[in-house]
């Protein structure tokens, strides 16, 4: 089902027609010029309607229907992906995929937030949102690697941690910091990649990381712009002034040291092409990796501790 | 479990006016119920908003747990807990530190990691305006105070929130602080009693706030090899990243009584599950029934009671 956004309508339009213009191509040349024009205009078409975009039109392109999940991705990346499940402390979280499997002949390890596409999805991955049974299946997965001496890798995308009953019993809090604290000392290769969504803790609890990569059309915040919107207006209407206000997009991430490398989407966005996407994404992660391969395992954490140390602003 | 009274209304904004001092007797037979450690002698400090005057006859203050009426001469002087119903009202640093620590003694570290503006942000009101109101009416320079001091003669490493600070949000420098508090900590070989009052990262400084829940968790983690306590207290209130950062994640975690408690906010909750929430969700009580904190500590045993857990935890003989 085909989700069009009003300002992207006109990049869409074009991107389809290639689409179209593609499959004629592929069975008579005499398309192969026209086809090559039209690719060049949709994708200058892209380029200039995109960079005007405000970060509240960038936040809606994060949270496009059509965007690649965490599954889409590991699907296109891993070999041999083996899903687990489970905190063994209380149930299953459909918020938050995992598992293992083969990364350029690697084992590896995944974790990552799963939204849902169709009604029945969404309430199996409760939007994207975990409880702490997530957070603590998480962890499992990270001393799972840390005990095999395999490399994470975490796909952000949340609204944020699931703000329910059930999870202020279980503990949502306890359960996001200790996220944090064991990520922090593991000592395996973490990359951490935000594809769509990085709100608040939720989003933290998966990103302490020795790289941390953001896709172009997403964005990584202290909190969704409606909250901050309703906390300070009292109006979630006022969300696109907060959205510009707190400075959440990919290039303000690459300022402030939040993100080392901003991945650049297809043309439209990520949810036009998601084997493009998938390929974009890995040729940065196995460089990243690469990157990382030099350090000692104590190294690894020293790496991270110090990335995270200079994060902050302040006198002295 | 017993009765508990009403729920207390979020505290007021800590005003820094300056009071007279009364004499130094005021010593008095403390609490309504059950006391094992006499408080120390005390001097009232602080007002706070709530206080109402009434000319000739000094300041009162209605208790937010059963609406009997005190002087706060009177409340102050049994650190803010009803003699009536023993509530808990909010209390100021200052009062904290003379609850806790030995003399009321701190050797403050990093007084001078202050504010600034990175996004030079503006919502009606300018962030860097924000702060220096903050900093007049409490007389602190940030949300959190940190150093060196001795708990019943032990040293520690301590930190404080303060919820009269914009909220005792964490900010850089509060993340900044909380950090080089367990640094030093492991290069000192000291204890950390950390006490929490926060609304969680402050919006203002964006992602940056968000950022110092790594930073503070993972100088705790590194904290956590030289195998001396860290003691969490949590406070009212204690919500959003504090929450979900160092506030649940001591050796030990003790609240005081009838503390609100948790990651989201009430309200959030109610909108989310759309439903009313039980009484008493994310108080102390709900905490310790579902196996979130260690122990309830009431003012007039706190002190003694980290000491408990301090000399225990360090395996002295005694
Ligand atoms: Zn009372």
């Amino acid at each position: 089902m085909a989700h069009i956004l009003a300002f992207e309508r006109p990049v869409v339009e074009l991107i389809t027609r290639v689409r179209e213009l593609r499959e004629l191509a592929s069975e008579d040349d005499r398309f192969g010029s026209e086809l090559k024009r039209l690719e060049d205009k949709a994708a200058r078409l892209a380029r200039e309607v995109f960079a005007k975009l405000s970060p509240m039109q960038k936040v809606q392109l994060s949270r496009h229907p059509n965007r690649p999940y965490t599954n889409d991705y590991i699907s296109r990346l891993f070999e041999d992906f083996v899903e687990l499940h489970g905190d063994r402390r209380f149930a299953e979280d459909g918020a938050l995929v995992a598992g293992v499997g083969r990364y350029h002949g690697r084992s590896v390890v995944v974790v990552g937030h799963q939204k849902g596409r169709t009604s029945k999805e969404q309430k199996l991955r409760n939007f994207g949102m975990p409880n702490p049974e997530g957070y603590r299946k998480a962890i499992r997965m990270y001393e799972l690697a840390e005990r095999f001496n395999l490399p994470i890798f975490t796909f952000v995308d949340t609204m944020g941690a699931y703000p329910g009953l059930g999870a202020e019993e279980r503990g949502q809090s306890e359960a996001i910091g200790a996220s944090i604290e064991v990520m922090s000392r593991m000592t395996v290769p973490i990359i951490t990649t935000v594809i769509g969504e990085g709100g608040s803790g939720g989003a933290l609890a998966l990103g302490v990381a020795n790289r941390v990569l953001v896709l172009e059309f997403s964005y990584y915040s202290v909190i969704t712009p409606e909250g901050c919107a309703a906390i300070l207006w009292k109006s979630a209407e006022r969300a696109p002034d907060a959205a510009a206000r707190l400075r959440i997009t990919a290039p303000h991430l690459l300022e402030f040291g939040i993100a080392d490398q901003i991945v650049e989407e297809p043309p439209g966005g990520a949810h036009q092409d998601h084997d493009d996407a998938a390929k974009r994404l890995d040729r940065a992660l196995y460089a990243a990796l690469t990157d990382l391969s030099d350090l000692s395992r104590d190294g690894l954490r020293e790496d991270r501790y110090q990335r995270f140390r200079k994060l902050g602003a302040f006198v002295a | 479990m017993t009765p508990r009274p009403a729920a207390p209304k979020l505290p007021g904004i800590v005003s820094c006016a300056p009071r007279p001092h009364v004499g130094g007797s005021c010593r008095r037979p403390l609490l309504a119920f059950e006391i094992t450690v006499a408080l120390p002698e005390r001097t009232p400090a602080q007002s706070t908003s709530t206080e109402k005057r009434s000319v000739g006859q000094g300041l009162f203050r209605k208790c937010t747990g059963c609406g009997v009426v005190n002087t706060v001469e009177d409340l102050s002087s049994r650190f803010y807990v009803c003699p009536t119903c023993g509530h808990h009202h909010p209390m100021a640093s200052s009062d904290w530190r003379k609850l806790v620590l030995d003399d009321g003694a701190l050797e403050r570290w990093d007084e001078h990691i202050l504010p600034s503006d990175p996004l030079e942000f503006e919502d009606g009101k300018r962030y860097v305006d924000r702060i220096s109101r903050a900093q007049a009416m409490t007389g602190a320079t940030e949300a959190v105070e940190i150093g060196r001091a001795r708990l019943s003669g032990i040293p520690i490493a301590y930190g404080a929130y303060n919820f009269a600070f914009m909220g005792g949000s964490m900010g850089s420098v509060v993340g900044e602080r909380i950090t080089r508090l367990f640094e030093r900590a492991t290069s000192d070989r000291l204890p950390v009693v950390l006490l929490h009052a926060s609304g969680g990262a402050r919006m203002q400084e964006g992602i940056l706030s968000l950022m110092q829940m790594a930073k503070t968790m993972s100088a705790l983690g590194r904290f956590r090899s030289v195998r001396k306590p860290y003691i969490s207290v949590l406070l009212h209130p204690t919500t959003g990243g504090v929450a979900a950062s160092t506030a649940f994640l001591g050796d030990v975690n003790v609240v005081e009584p009838n503390a609100t408690i948790g990651f989201a906010g009430p309200r959030v909750i109610e909108s989310t599950i759309n439903a009313k929430l039980p009484a008493g969700f994310q108080r102390s009580e709900f905490l310790l029934d579902h196996g979130m904190v260690d122990t309830i500590a009431p003012r007039s045993e706190m002190k003694q009671r980290l000491y408990q857990l301090l000399s225990l935890l360090s395996g002295e003989a005694t």
